[in-house]
């Protein structure tokens, strides 16, 4: 084999590998990301039913019915618009009247959100950057609100 | 008085570190050996005062003084002695004052082991390795100290975040840092050979133990980070593609491709620019990774505080480093001597598509943790990028690696014989072929892709092990015979079979633990059972305990496995009054690879409770893969050839050459 075609076949071997990587991104990034939005998102964009999406904001204060079986329903607020999520399984530990949420799921035709993960924040001085950014825009935040319980019990 | 002793030495190790940036490499230049032996010195002197600044700050937390303000915010004088220790670390300021000692201990070693690296190679190298260190020295001391007084020292501290209050935060990051800071060694020899401008087989002999030592350790620690978060989090799951978890999954990739390169330079002397490019790779990644954990830029347990001037002083460093070091790159590269270029089919082949694979691996996992941020900073958009998008790039691409894997060992240098290496591994592919079938059998329906996954992992099991099976003669000659010649085998070949067995480990343990794994969410009343897999999991009761700093209710549940006593499983929820929050702590049973797996949800009125129970067959497999890669890793660091270095007259020549400008 000369140098000439060892020389390309390494550029054409990294190069093919190179292409399907890129092609992998592509096609993945189609159908696998999720958009975040708030309750005023979901309004305004008319987000589709049947599309998987993150929803955040709030847990509105006395919102929270928990049903049989695990079931629980609760609405999701950025003060300016409220969306109903329910949920069947187990809330994380963080999970409160109040405070700050991201639900991932789908919107049903009914205007329900049913959420199939309610995520789970590290730490209760933390409010999800996105929820705090959307309170933020959509003038309902309070800069003491992301402290929390903590900053309440003292 | 101890803070202000941390601090004070903490200073002086960044005057060390400023003589030892600038004395040697100017000697360099000079070819003045004296201006260059000044390295070795103050290498070992900086390590010195970091030590002694750190271990005044672990006497702080030990002695609970809460009169320093980072003390005050992260522990309690109820916590057990080793969260007290382990806290100094389990915050922003003393992270980082971690994440500098491991860089001047790495200068140290380099300082003691280095005795055969010829003189020039060594001081810029050590020069190289304090411009870092003088960076994230100031780094501490202008934006993050944590030797800071509060005026009127409070009663009690606010306790360390509950989540860290565990053996992990003793393990973890230490192991970790161990493995990203490693890199930085690595990056010191690349720069240190650009700017020498000469590359050589005797240069990669150098590199190569201080890449696999910090490749060893990172793995280590990810793999205990991920086993952390498996059982503290109580979702039952092991990685989450969370960009913190990718920030440590980049260099180790990168990594892994500059071990497999740094080969092709060391024993054929080509592949110079490319080693040279993945070793500042590898540290760009932990330099990235530690920016994107520190910063504030997410938000995740790993972000302890998120303060503006922090975020950009790191972007600043950063970008000093990453972009210094690639022009650097880009200038000097061009001038270093070109090795020759070698047949498509052969061992240097087999490492290039290696490093093909490995290299748009990390691409992939960088783009997805790195769009998101870019998407919010251009459109506004927010979008997460989880699980789906690296299943479906990552994972392919991984899949073709480990297909290839195998083949690498078999094949000769300079020209390999693909069709005999292919007949050499027909014993692995039947080995294979028999596990798709019996798994095709047992599973009947099931998602197809799983005995073919199981098939691959046997076959790159089996595969790694073709290569010591052929070489002792094992099946062929006498045992006894196999044995002497099993240690009579060099090391690193040892070392490799265990790191390519190790990744099989893994992928099995991926494979049984996401097809054949169960759960259950619900409800239980005391007495009640719940039953998976022929598990039966009975809910006694709960009872209430005090701990030095919370309150904890735990649940207990007597475990049957068809009808027989197995055992008890206690999974509890602990309240910290300290800081009003709750954590969940899992309850788990290893039953062989195994793993029975109970986390609690909340208590309801009627004493009734919510609980996840999962059922992981072979997840133990997961973390004893990482475990055996290590090994990989530490066998090949001991083979004799790392310890005795190159030919002797080589480096006479090269220590006393002009310099190349």
């Amino acid at each position: 084999m000369t140098r000439k075609r060892r020389r390309l076949v390494l550029i054409s071997s990294a190069l093919g590998v190179l292409a399907v990587a890129v092609a992998l991104i592509l096609s993945a990034l189609k159908d696998s990301i999720v958009f975040f939005n708030s309750p005023t998102d979901v309004v305004e964009k008319h987000v589709a039913p049947g599309s998987r999406i993150r929803l955040g904001g709030l847990v509105r204060d006395g919102s929270v019915v928990r049903g049989s079986d695990l079931a629980v329903r609760f609405e999701v607020t950025d003060g300016a618009n409220t969306i109903a999520v329910a949920y069947q399984g187990i809330l994380p530990d963080l999970f409160r009247e109040g405070q700050g949420v991201v639900t991932e799921g789908v919107l049903d035709p009914s205007g329900t959100f049913k959420a199939d993960s309610v995520l789970a924040k590290h730490d209760e001085k933390y409010m999800p950057k996105e929820v705090a950014d959307a309170l933020k825009k959509s003038g309902h935040w309070k800069e003491n609100e992301g402290t929390g319980p903590q900053a309440r019990t003292q | 008085m101890i803070p202000e002793l941390g601090h004070f030495a903490l200073v002086l190790a960044l005057f060390l570190a400023l003589i030892q940036a600038t004395v040697p490499v100017f000697g360099a230049r000079r070819n003045d050996s004296l201006l260059m032996s000044v390295a070795g010195t103050t290498a070992i002197g900086q390590f010195c005062f970091v030590a002694l600044s750190f271990a005044a700050l672990v006497a702080c937390y030990v002695q609970s003084d809460f009169s320093v303000e980072t003390v005050f915010e992260n522990s309690h004088s109820a916590m057990p002695l080793i969260y007290k220790i382990t806290s100094a670390w389990g915050n922003h300021e003393g992270s980082m004052l971690l994440w500098v000692l491991i860089l001047a201990l790495f200068g140290a070693l380099v300082a003691v082991f280095g005795g055969n690296l010829p003189d020039r190679l060594k001081a810029n190298v050590l020069g190289v390795q304090s411009w870092i260190a003088v960076a994230f020295d100031l780094f501490i001391l202008l934006t993050s100290n944590p030797f800071l007084r509060i005026a009127e020292a409070p009663l009690e501290g606010r306790d360390l975040n509950p989540l860290l209050q565990d053996l992990g935060l003793a393990i973890h990051p230490p192991l970790l840092y161990l493995g990203y800071v490693g890199f930085s060694i690595t990056f010191s020899f690349a720069i240190a050979a650009l700017i020498e401008g000469r590359v050589d087989a005797a240069w990669a002999r150098w590199v190569r133990p201080w890449a696999l030592l910090a490749w060893t350790f990172l793995t280590l620690g990810i793999a205990m980070g991920s086993y952390w978060a498996y059982y503290t989090l109580g979702w039952g799951g092991w990685w989450f593609w969370d960009p913190v978890e990718n920030a440590s999954l980049m260099p180790w990739l990168a990594g892994t491709a500059l071990l497999h390169s740094a080969l092709v330079t060391e024993k054929r002397n080509a592949l110079k620019i490319w080693t040279i490019l993945l070793a500042i790779l590898a540290f760009s990644l932990s330099l990235v990774g530690t920016f994107l954990v520190r910063s504030g830029v997410l938000t995740s347990v790993h972000a302890f505080a998120s303060d503006p001037a922090r975020g950009i002083f790191i972007l600043a460093i950063l970008t000093l480093f990453i972009g210094g070091a690639f022009a650097l790159y880009a200038w000097r590269a061009p001038i270093l001597k070109q090795g020759g270029l070698f047949a498509p089919i052969s061992r240097e082949g087999a490492l290039v598509l290696n490093n093909l694979f490995l290299v748009s691996a990390c691409a992939t996992v960088v783009f997805g943790t790195l769009y998101p941020l870019g998407l919010e900073v251009v459109t506004g958009e927010k979008i997460s990028v989880g699980a789906p998008f690296f299943n479906w790039t990552f994972g392919p691409i991984f899949i073709l690696l480990m297909i290839a894997v195998p083949f690498g060992p078999l094949l000769a240098w300079k020209r390999g014989d693909l069709l005999g290496v292919a007949q050499r591994l027909m014993g692995a592919m039947a080995i294979a072929t028999i596990g798709v079938a019996v798994t095709f059998a047992v599973e009947g329906g099931g998602p197809v892709l799983v005995p073919f996954a199981i098939g691959l992992a046997l076959y790159l099991l089996a595969g790694a092990a073709t290569e010591l099976i052929e070489r002792t003669g094992l099946l062929k000659v006498p045992v006894r015979t196999a044995l002497a010649r099993a240690r009579g085998l060099p090391r690193s070949a040892w070392g490799t079979a265990f790191a390519h067995m190790g990744l099989a480990i893994t992928l099995l343990g991926i494979i049984g633990e996401t097809q054949w794994g169960a759960e259950r969410i619900a409800e239980v009343k005391p007495g009640q059972a719940l039953s998976i897999r022929r598990y039966d999991f009975q809910f006694d009761g709960v009872t209430e305990r005090q701990g030095p700093n919370y309150h904890e209710v735990a649940a207990r549940f007597t475990i049957r496995h068809a009808g027989d006593f197995v055992g008890v499983m206690e999974p509890s929820k602990r309240t910290f009054p300290s800081r009003g929050t709750d954590t969940n702590e899992a309850a788990l049973m290893t039953r062989g690879f195994a793993q029975l797996y109970i986390s609690l949800g909340e208590t309801a009125p009627d004493g009734s409770i919510g609980v996840r129970i999962y059922y992981k067959p072979l997840v133990v497999l997961i973390w004893l893969g990482a475990m055996v890669m290590a090994l990989g890793g530490v066998l090949s660091l001991s083979d004799r050839r790392l310890r005795i270095g190159a030919p002797m007259p080589a480096r006479r020549k090269s220590a006393a050459m002009q310099p190349a400008e």
